[in-house]
């Protein structure tokens, strides 16, 4: 796994940081992911070794959590919200449009690699439901439309590189 | 000069507040118009934004909601007659949806900046913090008693009784978590008030170390709101070169972080927040011990959430029995309720405890955006009941929301129209569980993944005496979970089934006197 070594030097910086910080290991696991965009193999027994924790302890509490992921993401993450306020207001259906158009299922990517489709449960925008979040940002009142473009401006981003 | 208010908050920016703000800018200047632009946090009106205000003499006159597109106008008609533009509002604060509320919590919504120390104290803040350090902690305490503030989570335990246990357990080190990673779907009150006054809930913070001898804070902010978490950080930092996290002077700052979770609903639990500070998988704790006692790295830890920590500053500032003149019964103070889903004006209403469901939904609301009939209201988050119109008349306090099988919990209101399938929604809330449980316990555990083939079984079948059996096996799989798990995940997920099951059966296909 070169790819994988590579990210040893900022997975040694953040360990030094933060190995001493009280309850080190989700601050740890952010700050990696943050760096090299998912939590690579190599982290793992470094971090099981500064924070004194097995190395199942530190898979453990990585697969807990949605958020943190093992491997690389695709170029754009789109958070489609399903939770109640967003369906009464047609989540569904532009989960929907999604598997039709692209064949995106949740947790699924394009077959160009450009976009990776995940679930979330509430972006707190529910008073202007419909409501996604691609790369960080917050999309609100979402049509069918505007969510066809949102994901076509995606994959002509990554055609053209 | 024109000076114009925009809010920066997140959701504003998500229908267009950026690009408004933007084309202004850009169309001021062709103009040669001296223009400034203030981003204040929002008024919480969200059917209305992009909301532009333009401030005057007189107060604060709107518009909305804005689109790029109607900048060019919205500048000609600022030249000449404002009110004649086909978006003018009027003077905002007359709007009857801002005018008849209640606003103790969210006072400075929409208009102060969220990262101004001097908009903060120009309009009240940390006149709490100052009250507070001119008492000792016992009177602190016994102020937060009086107000009969209770914990604006699930369970409404009265806040004081905590702090009293935690002020009055011996330890060298004590901790105040404020738990901000409780963003029921269908709640935003958090994010608002995280975003937009996030000095509120720093100084809430500061005032709950002092009274019960904590040193150190943490706010667990969930990772679906990293507008929050950015402004929360750099109002700490504001606030710490401001000297306020040192307020006894004596050199020794009160410790103050920010922690983001990872995308796990149950770490809204608190124990399983606890669990996840101390950088474990969020596995729920069995109570007893309680946190207040053997909490956070098993030291004495006061835990609530954003809205009960952030109404603190304000009963200090203006006394007990100010706050609790608000409300009724036993619910006292203010909630903020936020209005969510298939609703024509979606928002935050701020009210005392007291007013009707209906008025709510109706009166605030205005209905449906669909404008179809209602179908019913999910009150309290993924985990509160569906309540049918039926029952809209009923006031919105913890005790008589508790008699109807249904619970206030964080004050979200989903409302659905006619075309929202019911049992759609029970099969979502124990599909929900099943992904979310943290696995500790058998009855959310398994529970959750059985009711989810219960109900699917249930709509599949076409033999009414099958669906008639596979319902009663799912209100007795809801049983059990109600009262044999753990934690409020599974204590409560069934409130959402039971109540889809109990006043719309003909969805799951079953007769109505079922």
């Amino acid at each position: 796994m070169p790819d994988d070594l590579n990210h040893l030097p900022l997975i040694q910086r953040v360990l030094a940081r933060e190995r001493d910080t009280p309850g080190a290991l989700l601050p740890i696991l952010h700050a990696i992911q943050a760096g090299a965009g998912y939590i690579p193999d190599s982290a793992v027994a470094e971090i099981a070794h500064a924070l004194n924790l097995s190395q199942a302890e530190v898979r453990g509490v990585i697969s807990f959590y949605h958020d943190f992921r093992t491997t690389p993401a695709a170029r754009h993450t789109l958070r489609l919200c399903r939770a109640e306020s967003c369906q009464s207001r047609g989540a569904e259906a532009l989960a929907a449009q999604l598997r039709e158009q692209l064949g995106l299922e949740d947790h699924g990517r394009t077959e160009d690699g450009a976009l990776d489709l995940r679930p979330v449960y509430c972006l707190g925008a529910c008073a202007c439901s419909p409501a996604l979040e691609l790369d960080g940002r917050l999309y609100a009142r979402v049509t069918p439309e505007y969510l066809r473009a949102l994901v076509d401006a995606c994959r002509e981003e990554v055609k053209a590189c | 000069m024109l000076t114009l208010c925009i809010p920066c908050d997140s959701l504003a920016c998500a229908v267009g507040a950026d690009q408004v703000a933007e084309a202004l800018t850009r169309e001021a200047a062709q103009r040669r118009l001296p223009l400034h632009i203030k981003r204040t946090s929002s008024r919480g009106l969200y059917w209305l934004e992009p909301l532009v205000e333009l401030d005057t003499a007189q107060g604060r006159v709107g518009f909305g909601p804005v689109t790029p597109e109607d900048v060019p106008g919205l500048l000609d008609a600022l030249a000449g007659d404002p009110g004649s533009h086909a978006l003018a509002l009027g003077p905002v604060e007359a709007i009857p949806y801002l005018k008849t509320q209640q606003r103790l919590l969210f006072a400075r919504a929409g208009i102060t900046r969220p990262l101004s120390l001097d908009d903060y104290h120009a309009n009240g803040g940390f006149e709490g913090l100052r009250q507070a350090t001119l008492l000792d902690g016992d009177e602190v305490v016994a102020a937060v008693l009086d107000s009969g503030l209770r914990g604006r989570g699930g369970a409404a335990f009265p806040a004081g009784i905590k702090w009293r246990t935690v002020r009055q357990a011996p330890a060298g080190q004590k901790y105040v978590v404020c738990n901000a990673d409780e963003g029921d779907s269908g709640t935003f009150a958090d994010r608002m008030l995280m975003e937009g006054d996030p000095f509120l809930l720093i100084e809430g913070m500061i005032i709950a170390g002092l009274a019960v001898g904590a040193s150190k804070g943490y706010i667990y902010v969930r990772s679906e709101y990293p507008d929050a978490v950015r402004a929360l950080n750099e109002a700490i930092l504001l606030a710490r070169e401001a000297g306020y996290l040192d307020v006894a002077g004596n050199g020794v700052a009160f410790d103050l972080q920010v922690r983001v979770g990872a995308g796990a609903y149950i770490c809204g639990e608190e124990t399983a927040l606890l669990e996840s500070l101390e950088g474990k998988r969020g596995i729920v704790r069995a109570k007893p011990p309680l946190p207040a006692l053997e909490g956070l790295f098993g030291q004495p830890t006061l835990v609530h959430n954003v809205l009960t920590l952030a109404s603190v500053p304000i009963i200090l500032a203006r006394g007990a029995a100010f706050y609790r003149d608000f409300g009724m019964g036993r619910s006292t103070g203010t909630l903020p309720f936020q209005l969510a889903g298939n609703v024509r004006h979606g928002g935050l209403v701020e009210r005392a405890f007291g007013l009707t469901l209906r008025e709510l939904v109706e009166g605030y609301g205005g209905g449906t955006a669909s404008g179809r009939p209602i179908k019913a209201a999910q009150v309290g988050g993924p985990l509160g009941a569906w309540v049918p119109p039926a029952q809209f008349d009923t006031p919105l306090d913890y005790e008589a929301f508790a008699a109807l099988g249904a619970m206030l919990g964080h004050g979200g209101v989903v409302l659905a129209d006619d075309t929202l399938n019911m049992a759609g929604m029970a099969r979502f809330a124990l599909q929900f569980c099943a992904e979310e449980s943290c696995g500790k316990c058998t009855p959310c555990r398994i529970g959750s993944t059985r009711g989810v083939e219960v109900v699917d079984r249930l709509i599949a079948s076409t033999d009414p005496a099958y669906r008639a059996s596979q319902a009663g096996l799912l209100r007795d799989l809801c049983d059990t979970m109600q009262y044999g798990s753990l934690c409020a995940m599974g204590g409560m997920t069934p409130y959402p089934v039971v109540s889809a099951l109990k006043h719309f059966p003909a969805d799951f296909g079953l007769e109505a006197a079922q």
